[in-house]
């Protein structure tokens, strides 16, 4: 499908003008495009380090410490990804708004004077409700991970003297390190194309590609430049992506020297 | 003997020339083989040998890759396995998790389309057959696995097949269990006088249940006999030492007329043995190598028992089973110990390692290798 | 040892306080489907039904809820018998290419759905087909057809080759041994399959958002509604009865994917390591 796609996209700008690489150009050093492209980036990397980051403890935790309802535990994290995202990314909307739950929350506990702005219409808002919105991605492959290690390996570096920080970072961290690397692309490919979140919380400074290449599909009527955008962006996250799979491959392997 | 019983039965499976390739590996290499009918056959052999291959071939779920394979006089190739009148009991057994004990048993009669007295009258007969009457009814999850095992050998013998095929069908069960269903599936194979065709690794298992067992290693038969003569008259060293165990000593032809070949073996001395006692196809130069299994020696306790020769050894290390003890004796002029099992008959005693023991052998015990 | 507790307890809050995260959204929810002020805010007003009395009137509504459901139950039904076909076989046979062809059909699992709406909208155009429900199911079939294959083709894994082999053995032909065996010992997974992809695609909204021609999904019908705040509570109660249904099929889902794991288990003994 996604040759056809690739193929159909030249097809298009080859009948539509003449073939031109154009809209390519454009893509690439018209500066809004790039900002925006930049910021769809950024944004999705601090977004994909927050959930991971956020999201290890947790597997960890499901993993390590839960002994007897492990699978009522992953059907719990999994339940809020089920319910309709348009709705979960709006209520986001809700609770950090100026006259959001959290703030209104916060004033009546008297923590803060006056409402908190800075946590909607921007980019923080943006990385916030993402990283809700894809936990179950990085938690599971996190998880999966941390179930095959072997517990008598643990046991083995406890054996040989290592306490539970040396062994966790000297063990359990490299061994659950293909599922960090597989929750890492996982969370971070979709992220950068997300559409509704970076719409409804986002504000003007919260925009990402993906908003510029639904523009460009329905009010600029500049498919063509669309496609191009989307192409880009794919390229971007694929190369990305590979790059993380491939070092991290390397640096696993140089440690298991 | 067994082997003698019906010698001129029928050949009710001819395997001729079969070989089978997997891209470039060569898992069968030429089996040509006759299974008679109403026998117990075993394919033995270690886990790669090809026994497994060569099995699901007559079964039908693999096509030789050349050769061919005939059941009752007809060729098989291009029949697949619902039309062979083959059925198989599967080394996991795969007993249908969603069907009853009475459905598993007849779920191929259900093609029959009998009348439902008549198929629950087959059904209940087969299972009182394999000594589970009345489980009809049960989930065939509930079952221990030794009676899943009872109910794959009846959901095949409901069939009425003209060959069972078994694939390692006790490996999965205990030792004990194992034991008891050895014996069992022995008499119900006698008694429904159907060819039995089982692959094992197990050659004490082999040897217990088969009317002939044919010994298969890297896809080529080694030997074919009954159970006795591989154990007494194995073809070659690495058949001698699958079955069972076999010291071997160094042997050299120290001369020969037409009456007899005389040997110059390791440990041994001299032996003199009758022409009329070598293997078919041997020739006196041939031999170099003897081998003598543990019960073949006797340690002599008692100074004034005698045997047809003695030899003398030390006692390197004891091992007592309860029934049996089995020692590892040096012989004089032997760096490599041998291994003697001893019977824990009435007032014997057991040596004790550094003991001088003294071994007595009977020379037509040896057997001959080239 | 004080030590370890320490790190127990800390951990322990932290799963809680992340919990509390997860589910913030959600539990809001019902609290403003059932709030009787329009605004979408606290404090909270009173208690009121009257947005779901609401929803029962709304035939905009009614129509894209007729939609949706055509539209998931296409979906999760052809993506599903897809699914079937290639779990099978690729857990029983190995042709030519398989990871290639397996990773290309994998592929909309990990791309921006964005893309994967443009990259359809483009070949619609240019195969010069009008917009409609249908091509909406078409890139709904797209992204469910991986979800299909890896909960069916895990179902597949747990089944022991032998129990095809068995049936065959016994007389039954290649068809026959799909209905009498093969289907009920992966029907579980069938089911579970065909309840998570009705749940995404009756979830998913950027590809409907393209796709869809003059008849709306939810989704999207949801998110033309947004612009209108008086319309919110009534939104939020939508929201509310969607949130049952799916925490119902899911539980649904899950109770079929484990009784499919105990049968297997019982058969196979060890069926650790597929969730």
């Amino acid at each position: 499908m996604v040759v056809t796609f690739s193929f159909w996209t030249q097809n298009y700008l080859d009948l539509d003008t003449t073939f031109t690489l154009a809209n390519y150009r454009e893509a690439w050093t018209d500066p809004l495009y790039r900002e925006l492209m930049l910021r769809s980036l950024r944004i999705s990397v601090v977004v994909t380090v927050a959930t991971v980051v956020l999201a290890f403890p947790i597997a960890y935790y499901v993993s390590f410490h839960v002994r007897n309802h492990k699978a009522l535990w992953l059907f719990l994290i999994t339940v809020p990804f089920w319910t309709s995202y348009l709705l979960r990314v709006f209520l986001w909307k809700v609770i950090l708004g100026y006259n959001g739950v959290l703030n209104s929350a916060l004033l009546g506990l008297g923590l803060i004077d006056e409402p908190l702005s800075f946590i909607l219409y921007n980019a923080n808002a943006v990385v916030i409700t993402l990283a809700h919105a894809w936990a179950p991605f990085a938690i599971l492959p996190i998880f999966v991970a941390l179930e095959r290690i072997d517990r008598s390996l643990l046991e083995a570096a406890k054996d040989l003297g290592d306490g539970p920080v040396r062994s966790f970072f000297r063990v359990t961290l490299p061994l659950a390190m293909p599922g960090v690397v597989a929750a890492t692309i996982i969370v971070l490919i979709p992220t950068v194309g997300d559409y509704i979140t970076p719409r409804l919380v986002g504000g003007t400074e919260g925009l990402m590609i993906s908003n510029m290449i639904q523009v460009q599909f329905g009010k600029a009527n500049n498919a063509p430049l669309g496609a191009a955008l989307a192409v880009s962006s794919m390229f971007i996250v694929g190369g990305l992506s590979l790059m993380i799979f491939f070092a991290t491959r390397k640096i696993g392997r140089g440690g298991a020297d | 003997m067994r082997d003698t019983e019906n010698p001129q039965a029928r050949t009710i499976i001819a395997l001729n020339a079969v070989t089978k390739s997997f891209g470039a590996v060569q898992a069968l290499k030429g089996i040509t083989a006759n299974i008679r009918e109403g026998e117990f056959f075993s394919l033995l052999g270690p886990s790669g040998c090809g026994k497994t291959t060569l099995l699901r071939m007559i079964a039908g779920f693999d096509e030789p890759t050349t050769g061919t394979i005939a059941i009752d006089g007809k060729p098989m190739a291009g029949i697949a396995a619902n039309h062979r009148p083959t059925n198989m009991v599967f080394q996991s057994y795969a007993i249908f998790p969603h069907l009853s004990v009475a459905d598993n048993v007849g779920y191929g009669l259900k093609k029959r389309r009998l009348p439902k007295a008549e198929y629950r009258r087959e059904v209940e007969q087969a299972l009182e057959m394999v000594d589970l009457g009345g489980y009809g009814p049960r989930a065939a999850h509930t079952l221990s696995g030794g009676q899943r095992q009872r109910v794959a050998l009846a959901r095949a013998l409901i069939m009425k097949p003209k060959v069972v095929l078994l694939d390692e069908p006790l490996s999965a069960l205990d030792k004990k269990l194992r034991d008891q269903m050895q014996l069992e599936l022995r008499q119900l194979q006698r008694s429904v006088g159907i060819t039995f065709i089982l692959v094992t690794h197990d050659q004490e298992e082999a040897l217990i249940m088969s009317d002939r067992i044919a010994v298969m290693f890297d896809g080529q038969i080694e030997q074919l006999a009954t159970p006795e003569d591989l154990y007494r008259r194995p073809v070659n060293q690495r058949v001698a030492s699958f079955i069972g165990v076999m010291n071997f000593l160094g042997a050299q032809v120290s001369g020969s007329d037409e009456n007899q070949v005389s040997l110059d073996v390791q440990a041994l001395g001299r032996i003199d043995i009758p022409r009329a006692g070598l293997p078919e196809g041997m020739k006196p130069e041939d031999i170099h190598r003897v081998g003598v299994r543990p019960e073949m020696m006797t340690i002599l306790i008692d100074s004034a028992t005698t045997a047809e020769r003695i030899i003398e050894g030390e006692v390197v290390e004891t091992s007592y089973y309860g029934d049996m003890t089995y020692y590892a004796v040096r012989l004089i002029g032997l760096e490599e110990p041998v291994t003697i099992s001893m019977r824990n008959t009435a007032g014997r005693a057991v040596l004790r390692p550094g003991e001088i023991a003294r071994v007595g052998f009977a020379t037509d015990s040896i057997i001959l290798f080239r | 040892m004080s030590n370890r507790r320490n790190k127990l307890n800390w951990l322990n809050t932290y799963a809680v306080v992340y919990m509390v995260f997860l589910y913030a959204p959600v539990v809001l929810l019902p609290i403003f489907a059932f709030n009787s002020s329009t605004i979408i805010a606290f404090p909270l007003s009173g208690f009121t039904t009257e947005w779901f009395g609401v929803l029962w009137t709304t035939d905009a509504l009614h129509s894209a809820v007729r939609n949706s459901l055509l539209v998931a139950v296409s979906a999760a039904t052809i993506s599903t018998v897809l699914g079937l076909f290639a779990a099978r076989a690729v857990a029983r046979y190995s042709f030519p290419l398989e990871r290639g062809i397996m990773g290309l059909i994998m592929l909309p699992l990990v791309l921006p759905e964005i893309i994967i709406a443009v990259a359809l909208l483009i070949v619609l155009i240019q195969l010069g087909l009008s917009l409609s429900l249908w091509t909406v199911v078409l890139g709904h079939v797209l992204i469910c057809t991986p979800f299909s294959i890896a909960v069916l083709g895990s179902a597949f894994r747990g089944l022991d080759p032998s129990m095809e082999e068995a049936s065959f053995d016994l007389g039954e032909t290649r068809w026959g041994t799909f209905r009498r065996v093969t289907f009920p010992l992966v029907l579980p997974g069938v089911i579970s399959s065909l309840l998570i992809t009705f749940t995404i695609s009756l979830d998913e909204f950027i590809i409907a958002f393209f796709l869809t021609g003059t008849d709306v999904t939810l989704p999207v019908y949801i998110w033309s509604q947004m612009r209108f705040p008086a319309k919110l509570p009534s939104i939020m109660a939508l929201g509310t009865i969607l949130l049952g249904l799916t925490v119902a099929l899911l539980i649904l889902a899950e109770i079929f994917r484990r009784r499919s794991a105990t049968r297997r288990g019982l058969d196979a003994s060890t069926t650790e390591g597929l969730v």
